[in-house]
């Protein structure tokens, strides 16, 4: 009898939808070799080839057996350093992603349940964050305060949890004249309880798809930052470092903007899909 | 006489819109004692439902303003009393049971954990919550409590939704249940099952009941008193008995004319009409 939840209805329509499934797969797999990685270089254990290490008589090699996807100018491994960059990649998606989704559920939450004054006030803040453009909002913040990867999460996350924020704002103004809530409150439920029990898990669809698809959005940033040098400092390797070193050699090395680059898009499409194929999944629940 | 459990006196209230002011209750009285049931008839607009909202203070202000008169409930003033006080009245003195049963449970919960909010709020001395649970769903009727408990609203018919919800405000232990058109969105057969449950509990847990309705037909022998409601005015307050037998304002009698009568031979049906412009 559970088994019908919403929740349930929701998670049987995905698991029905052949792209979401593989694009879910793709996720999997960036996040085994990520973690993976990860695990690796905090444990000091033993890689098959040192993301860092340099051997100037093996630079810029094109694929071969023992470097799959070639060398850079200084001999280091592709492969190695777009495994170490995934980590980077992940952990800036995920972490950012869930800065920008605490802060906008609370503030959305807020605003549209209480209205009034607060309401006023919190969504002016949210407009004039929304006049900066973020990218160059976050640039400045990074050349003021330096570099180093857990600001750069924590500066993309504060500037981009205004959408959600909003979002989370239009489903309460709606959710908050429901009659459940009406009847909730006749029961003298306090409101905390009522704008977290009763209308969030109501909220949770648009905001979960919302949130998968911030992920990309905060890969793209980072990987633009560190294109653009405002990023993870060298030499840890991102994918957007590895494509910045790499475009001096465009023309003669080809392998080391190719693979990172589909890298990216390869991750950013695959979580664009699976917050579309959920949209899709949420939706025919309430048909 | 049982002493008095609420006392409305010359409740006004008013609606700031971008139209201006709107009066929707106007200087209301009525009394209801301990295990008496009042009837509020009227027709939409009229301002019953504000009313019914308006005692536990659920209107949103604004737009709404309670600009005179007094809510007693066991004595103290509603209106007077602190926002944590008010929610201990809500549920626990005074409960409701609203017109939409499917939109009133939760989607995303079971009932039985709706149920269960309520018992945990009002009365934290109840040591086994499933089974009180059990217990006021068999006493509104749903057969096999036990089990449909675990189901969603969806899962449920929407006169056993309407069950749920009453056995969500009994359970509370209110003194007083405030059922705001509780039957109009079931149909006719339903309707007559759910007010003889009613009629049933009210007697059983001697609680007092105000029951909102535009449908006179239904509130002979469920009701003592009868207040008609007319453009935010009560027009009519009395005996039920009294009222249906001999009406003495035109709008009452009008209303009463309308319940279409088993046996009666009559070609249209009987409306209202009343201009609101002159007010004649």
């Amino acid at each position: 009898m559970r088994t019908d939840s919403p929740l349930h209805r929701v998670a049987r329509k995905y698991l029905h939808d052949r792209l979401a499934l593989v694009s879910t797969l793709v996720i999997v797999v960036f996040f085994a070799v990520a973690a993976g990685a990860g695990v690796c270089s905090l444990a000091g254990w033993p890689m098959p080839m040192r993301p860092n290490a340099t051997s100037l008589e093996r630079k810029l090699l094109p694929p071969n057996a023992v470097n799959w996807l070639g060398t850079d100018n200084l001999g280091r491994d592709v492969l190695s350093r777009m495994v170490a960059g995934s980590t980077i990649s992940l952990t800036v998606g995920f972490v950012a992603m869930a800065v920008s989704l605490g802060i906008g559920i609370v503030v959305g939450a807020v605003s549209g349940y209480l209205g009034g004054w607060v309401d006023n006030v919190l969504m002016r803040v949210v407009d004039a964050l929304l006049c900066f453009p973020s990218f160059f909002l976050i640039l400045t913040a990074i050349a003021i305060i330096g570099p180093n990867i857990w600001i750069i999460i924590a500066v993309i996350g504060l500037v981009s949890w205004t959408g959600t924020a909003r979002l989370v704002r239009a489903e309460f103004l709606t959710l908050r004249e429901s009659e459940y809530v009406r009847a909730a409150r006749a029961l003298g439920q306090r409101a905390p309880r009522i704008i977290f029990r009763h209308i969030l898990p109501n909220a949770f669809a648009p905001i979960f798809v919302t949130a998968v698809i911030s992920i990309p959005d905060a890969i793209l940033v980072e990987s633009g930052l560190s294109f653009l040098s405002f990023g993870v400092p060298p030499p840890q390797a991102t994918w957007g470092n590895i494509i910045a070193d790499g475009k001096t050699y465009l023309l003669d090395a080809w392998w080391l903007i190719v693979f990172p680059g589909l890298a990216i898009f390869a991750a950013s499409l695959a979580f664009y899909l699976v917050g579309d194929a959920l949209r899709r999944a949420a939706e025919t629940r309430s048909q | 006489m049982k002493p008095a459990l609420l006392e409305l006196r010359e409740l006004s209230i008013r609606f700031r819109t971008e139209n201006g002011v709107v009066e929707a209750v106007k200087k209301v009285s009525f009394t209801i004692r301990e295990g008496e049931t009042l009837a509020i008839v009227g027709e939409s607009g009229s301002g019953k439902s504000v009313t019914a909202l308006s005692l536990t203070r659920l209107l949103p202000t604004p737009p709404a303003e309670y600009s005179g008169g007094r809510i007693l409930f066991e004595g103290r003033d509603i209106l007077a009393m602190s926002a944590a006080e008010v929610r201990h009245v809500r549920g626990g003195g005074i409960a409701y049971v609203f017109q939409e049963p499917g939109t009133s449970l939760n989607p995303v919960y079971t009932i039985r954990s709706q149920i269960a909010e309520g018992i945990r709020l009002h009365r934290p001395d109840v040591r086994d919550v499933d089974a009180e649970i059990v217990k006021w769903l068999g006493a509104v009727g749903i057969v096999d409590p036990a089990a449909r408990m675990h189901d969603y609203p969806h899962q449920l018919s929407g006169g056993m939704q309407q069950r749920a919800m009453i056995a969500m405000a009994l359970s509370c232990r209110p003194k007083l249940l405030v059922a705001d058109e509780p039957t109009t969105a079931l149909d006719v057969t339903i309707q007559a099952q759910i007010l003889e449950e009613l009629r049933r509990l009210r007697a059983e847990c001697g609680m007092s009941l105000i029951l909102i309705t535009h449908n006179f037909g239904i509130i002979r022998g469920l009701c003592d008193h009868v207040a008609v409601m007319f453009r935010g005015e009560i027009v009519e307050y009395g005996d039920t008995e009294n009222v249906l037998k001999n009406p003495r304002h035109p709008y009452t009698k009008a209303l009463i004319a309308c319940v279409p009568k088993l046996g009666s031979k009559q070609d249209r049906l009987r409306t209202i009409d009343y201009d609101w412009e002159s007010g004649t």
